[in-house]
């Protein structure tokens, strides 16, 4: 019952909407606007309801604003050109008016009538995005009927742990589509903030405390240029805060599921030689902070590398290459300012890894893939 | 306007701290003043409130077991006589009775400092038992709290014995009677914080 | 006569304003030192937009760029845009009101150097060690992770700062309520003595918020306090709802005198009466009065729960109504009047759209499902820009070109005037109004570089090359000033010709006592009834010529700051150096020796004598 209310009430906003689009303004705008920016980026091309009640948010507000700027402009310019003293004569003495009641009564109800129709809404999508009840929703066999995903922000990187499948991964999201996808948010150092442009608004990631909020994807990330969504930090953290980029993957429910499995059952076999010799050198210097199974819990000092070959990226926002990934190795700080993974010296000896080494190393996480 | 013009009880005037511009200046500017400071004062008690009890996990200190409650009555009630010696004091100055206005003074000073002895007792005692200044989120806000009560203490401790000092040998002018004055409601003030304190931090940390 | 008018040499002119109690140089000096911190901030934005023109720029690294953001908002709230407006309000206020000075003239020379002196200590942080670096927020967990010494100078010079700040608003408050001129009832006031009037009293309510916050992070980061420590059960939420609650009525701290400053200008220019004065009036309080009920906003995405989102979006949202109000007040003002475009009127004009721009995203923001979106996004930058650079800076600007014959009995060129506002105005819009989009296309604000491909990179070079044109104006605006100040041409009483307040009736330059009798005030826009009325001489006075009564110059309010400046130092180097702690208790017992020798000094002032009154024609 509950949910049919709130579904008509969207269907209304929607037909609210729609009508508002006859107004060519409207109808502009939106045209206008759907032009900006990427696909996998933009809030203006939303990929999931959460992000699209916050852009017809967007366009409702913006059609009330535009109307109160057409008003003011209108008066404005027209005041302008009848009123210059070069018109009215240089020693014109203007009446001297001291106000007029009827027209204070207008701009101040006329106001309070459009504030109205932009709060209605606002109040609404505040309690529907802040409704988190479903979260613990569980089928007959006590199964969670919703992902649940658990993130936590640190210093510059994000790890993402599904607590109901027993997974955890980093860097890259993987959700299912067409369904409502819960989060705990969390930051482990200083604070940070959760964002992901096309899917729905931010949420900030506070050392204190959980925050919760949900999101939805109804389009599969596959389709897209790059094949993920990205996702963005958006609270200043330290110096490589703009680098603190992390991606999303969407799968349909089912190949999510079978993801969610071979995370699960992950268990790497080096392909050559050179990846055996790199998975030495890793299980010497790297293994005790990166965990390379996906089966596990959240809470590790550096990102999983369990899917490390799936990824999009290198440190979160290099393209994904093994050039990248031995620069990337051989000199943190270089690419990724105050980011707390060790300089190769303290893990290798003294010394930085050499050119084979990093070959070594750079094959073996290139082969640590769930997917293939 | 003659500043060290001398007045006899029958030309002094009702309100003498009201009657240059100086003075009035000086009347609103000091309650403006006291508004700031209630604000200041409110944010402190915001932030005690919402870090009360709150520590590292195990924390053994909490206000029912801390705060003694007898001592900090006897302090209470020894910064209310104050406050009302304080005002005896200013009743003196409107009838133009220097001597008994600063010996009034001198009694308020007196019971300031026995309030500020046996608040460095109490701190005292606390930090001998552990709670010291960085224990706990609880014990900062604690001490920042009560402290910067008992630092306006000091600071209005000082002003009085600095104006008595200051007038012993000049007696009345309208020039120091708006600085009395003054002296006087910022006692006042500290001693109503005070009363929030007792309520707020004291009794309902031990009965709350 | 030898009180008066006195020729002086370099050094005494310098003691002099070292020691000054006037109002008028006091504003002189709030002027001087705000528009040089104005430039300072306006070059550390320049370095922001040459880092942002192109994706991966290395202009300036990571670290770096986090110093100059932070410095660039800091610097500007606090250092330019409040100072200068407090340079407005010390010249015209007492002026308007009839007023002989500000109520407590030693205090107001405290306040400028207290200003001072915190701005001078926290810029000291560039050459000792490295800037603040977590922004002009300095949020808590990342402001107690920052290394170094950036944030100590931050908290210390804004702590130092910010009580001059508090002093100010409490004089002014007390110079209007108790020394309005016979006549002027409050409702006689105009809008701009109304507005400092509001601005004021939000300064003595929402500053001790942020003395508070601030004490907190000084006592965290210099004296081990356990506020803001989520493992010692701090809890860094406090600092957020502290700062903002403070942050908030700053916004209006700013933008009301500009408002203010504005209302003058429309009517004085237009030729007419303001219109709806006393719904102006009523709306400039009720937008104070709101300022406080919102802040949250501020804190959308913090995870205060629906429920504190709700109101704090519908109570941020009827702040729109009294807005506009004022917005159709003005275009009501100049509707039916005779509209002349100076330099003055050019910049309000240019207000208005641009305000109006900046209020209505400021309306789709308060609806916090949205604001999920453009919350700490590019979007939230170019709003704030609007408001502040919009409102704020263009308010400044029209003010300096207004009000410099006032305070120099000089006028500034109206040609470069003009130059200087086409330039600042295309520059402004360019830079700012393509930001909107760049934050509804995803991009966080406070990022110190982006990579290429995002969609992004074009948008950001067209907002750097309005950026330069920004610059250029202010450079035409600094060339300007140098060759009306070389030349020195008296502009003369009542320069715009068409004043309607009691500041423009004071004879030019101004004496340093003000009026020589209290004027009259007979109504709204008392001179201009005057003027009306054909009377030749100024004013109606309230009194025979008499003696006035005068403050001493004192030395004692720049000694008291210096005692709190090396007091700093030491709290700054507290636990790392063996001198700071006799330095912090050297520099507080200055301090506090100051304020006795000012308490223990007797200093009743001196008097101008009526014969020497008589025979003044005016001269500083």
């Amino acid at each position: 019952m509950k949910t049919t209310m709130k579904e008509g009430f969207d269907l209304a906003m929607m037909r609210g909407l729609k009508k508002w689009r006859l107004f060519s303004l409207l109808a502009a705008l939106t045209i206008f606007l759907s032009g900006c920016g990427e696909e996998y980026l933009s809030t203006l091309t939303p990929a999931g309801q959460v992000g699209r009640d916050q852009f017809n948010l967007l366009l409702l507000s913006s059609a009330i604003m535009a109307l109160v700027i057409i008003v003011v402009v209108i008066i404005y310019v027209v005041a302008l050109v009848k009123f210059r003293r070069k018109k009215v004569g240089e020693d014109v003495i203007p009446k001297q008016v001291e106000g007029s009641h009827t027209l204070e009564i207008i701009w101040t109800v006329i106001p309070i009538l459009l504030l109205i129709v932009l709060a209605i809404p606002t109040v609404y999508y505040t309690y529907k995005h802040a409704d988190v009840a479903a979260m613990d929703q569980v089928d007959e066999e006590g199964n969670k009927t919703n992902v649940t995903v658990n993130v936590t922000a640190k210093l510059y990187w994000w790890e993402f742990e599904y607590p109901d499948l027993g997974i955890v991964t980093a860097q890259e999201l993987v959700v299912p589509t067409d369904q409502k996808v819960f989060f705990n948010l969390k930051a482990a150092d200083v604070k940070h903030s959760f964002w992901i442009p096309t899917a729905g608004g931010k949420m900030d990631t506070n050392v204190e405390n959980v925050n919760q909020f949900y999101l939805e994807f109804d389009k599969e990330s596959a389709g897209l240029e790059q094949g993920v969504f990205y996702g963005k930090c958006a609270e200043l953290c330290g110096p490589s805060h703009a680098l603190m980029d992390f991606k999303v993957k969407t799968l349909e429910p089912k190949e999510f599921k079978v993801w969610a499995e071979s995370m699960k059952t992950t268990e790497h076999v080096a392909a050559d030689d050179l990846a055996t010799k790199g998975e030495e050198i890793f299980n010497t210097s790297c293994i005790t902070c990166h965990a390379t199974s996906g089966a596990g819990t959240a809470g590790g000092p550096a990102p999983n590398l369990a899917a490390f070959g799936d990824r999009n990226r290198v440190a979160g926002f290099m393209p994904h290459d093994e050039e990248n990934l031995k620069n990337w190795i051989n000199d943190p700080q270089e690419y990724k300012p105050g980011n707390l993974m060790p300089q190769p010296e303290t893990i290798n000896n003294g010394k930085k890894f050499s050119e084979d080494q990093l070959d070594a190393l750079a094959a073996y996480l290139m082969g640590l893939s769930v997917e293939k | 306007m003659d500043f060290n013009k001398k007045y006899t009880p029958q030309t002094w005037p009702d309100h003498p701290e009201q009657v240059t511009l100086e003075g009035k200046n000086k009347f609103l500017g000091f309650w403006l003043f006291l508004g700031g400071e209630t604000v200041l004062f409110a944010s402190l008690f915001a932030t005690y409130l919402a870090l009360k009890n709150k520590g590292p996990s195990g924390m053994e200190f909490s206000t029912d077991t801390l705060f003694e409650l007898p001592l900090v009555f006897i302090m209470t009630m020894i910064l209310l006589t104050s406050s009302l010696t304080s005002v005896y004091a200013m009743y003196h100055m409107k009838n133009h009775n220097f001597r008994g206005m600063q010996t009034w003074l001198a009694i308020t000073v007196l019971l300031g400092f026995a309030f500020l002895g046996l608040e460095i007792y109490e701190f005292n005692h606390y930090v001998h038992l552990g709670f010291t200044y960085g224990q706990s989120a609880f014990s900062s806000s604690f001490f920042t709290l009560v402290g910067t009560h008992g630092l306006h203490v000091v600071i209005g401790l000082g002003w009085i014995i600095l104006l008595m000092l200051r007038n012993a040998k000049r007696g009345f002018s309208l020039y120091n009677a708006p600085k009395y004055y003054t002296a006087s409601l910022y006692w006042h003030f500290i001693d109503v914080v005070w009363v929030f304190i007792f309520t707020v931090v004291y009794l309902m940390g031990v009965v709350g | 006569m030898s009180s008066i008018a006195k020729k002086k040499g370099f050094g005494a002119t310098i003691w002099d304003y070292l020691t000054t109690v006037d109002h008028k140089k006091i504003a002189v000096m709030y002027l001087a030192a705000g528009g040089l911190f104005f430039v300072i901030g306006g070059i550390e934005a320049m370095l922001i937009r040459i880092q942002l023109a192109q994706p991966d720029n290395d202009f300036v690294s990571a670290g770096l760029f986090n110093e100059i953001i932070t410095m660039h908002g800091t610097t500007m709230i606090f250092l330019a845009a409040m100072p200068i407006l407090f340079g407005f309000m010390n010249a015209v206020m007492p002026l308007q009101i009839g007023a002989r000075d500000v109520a407590f003239p030693f205090l107001n020379a405290l306040g400028f150097w207290l200003f001072l002196f915190g701005g001078i200590f926290l810029n000291l942080s560039w050459f000792m060690g490295g800037a603040p670096d977590a922004g002009w927020t300095s949020y808590a967990s990342l402001s107690l992770a920052s290394p170094g010494h950036g944030i100590d100078f931050y908290a210390l010079g804004l702590q130092i700062a910010g009580a001059g700040t508090y002093i100010g608003g409490i004089n002014f408050l007390v110079t209007i309520i108790n020394m309005r001129a016979p006549g002027m009832t409050y409702m006689r006031m105009p809008l701009f003595t109304w507005t400092t009037f509001v601005a004021s009293a939000l300064i003595l309510f929402a500053f001790p918020p942020l003395t508070i916050g601030l004490f907190f992070l000084i006592l965290d980061r210099m004296f081990g306090g356990n506020f803001f420590d989520h493992t010692m059960g701090g809890n860094t939420i406090i600092w957020e709802h502290l700062f903002w609650i403070f942050g908030h009525p700053e916004v209006y701290i700013l933008i009301l005198p500009a408002f203010g400053i504005f209302s003058e200008i429309f009517a004085l220019f237009s030729r007419k009466r303001l219109f709806g004065y006393s719904s102006m009036v009523f709306a400039t309080v009720l937008i104070g009065f709101l300022g406080f009920m919102v802040w949250a906003h501020h804190m959308f995405t913090v995870g205060l729960g629906p429920t504190a989102n709700a109101i704090f979006a519908v109570a941020t949202m009827a702040i729109a109504v009294p807005t506009g109000m004022k917005i159709f007040n003005w275009l009501l003002t100049i509707w039916g009047g005779s509209i002349k475009v100076t330099t003055p009127m050019l910049y309000a004009l240019g207000f208005i759209p641009s305000f109006v721009a900046g209020g209505v995203t400021g309306i789709m923001q308060a609806a916090a499902p949205l604001d999920y979106q453009l919350h700490d996004s590019y979007f939230i930058v170019a709003h704030f820009h609007y408001v502040i650079v919009g409102g704020v800076v263009l308010a400044i600007l029209a003010a300096v070109h207004l009000y410099w014959p006032l305070m120099f009995n000089q006028m500034l060129s109206e040609k470069l005037g003009k130059w200087t506002f086409w330039f600042f105005f295309i520059g402004f819009h360019l830079t700012f109004f393509i930001q909107h989009f760049l934050g509804l296309m995803g991009m966080p604000r406070r990022v110190f570089t982006f990579g290429a491909n995002q969609g992004w990179d074009l948008f950001n070079l067209i907002s750097s090359i309005g950026a330069a044109f920004m610059a250029v104006g202010v450079i035409i605006l600094v060339v300007n000033i140098i060759i009306t100040v070389v030349k020195n041409v008296p502009a003369g009483n009542d320069p715009w010709e068409d004043g309607r307040t009691l500041e423009w009736a004071i004879p030019q330059p101004v004496p340093f006592y003000n009026f020589k009798q209290t004027p009259l005030v007979r109504g709204l826009d008392t001179f201009w009834i005057e003027k009306q009325e054909g009377n030749k001489v100024g004013m109606t006075y309230a009194e025979p010529l008499s003696d006035i009564h005068m403050p001493n110059n004192s030395f004692i309010p720049f000694v008291m700051t210096l005692g709190l400046f090396i007091a700093a130092f030491g709290a700054l180097y507290h636990g790392e150096k063996d001198w700071a702690i006799p330095v912090l208790v050297l520099g507080i017992a200055i301090t506090v020796g100051s304020m006795a020798v000012r308490s223990i000094k007797d200093d009743h002032g001196f008097h101008i004598h009526k014969e020497d009154l008589m025979n003044d024609k005016g001269g500083k």
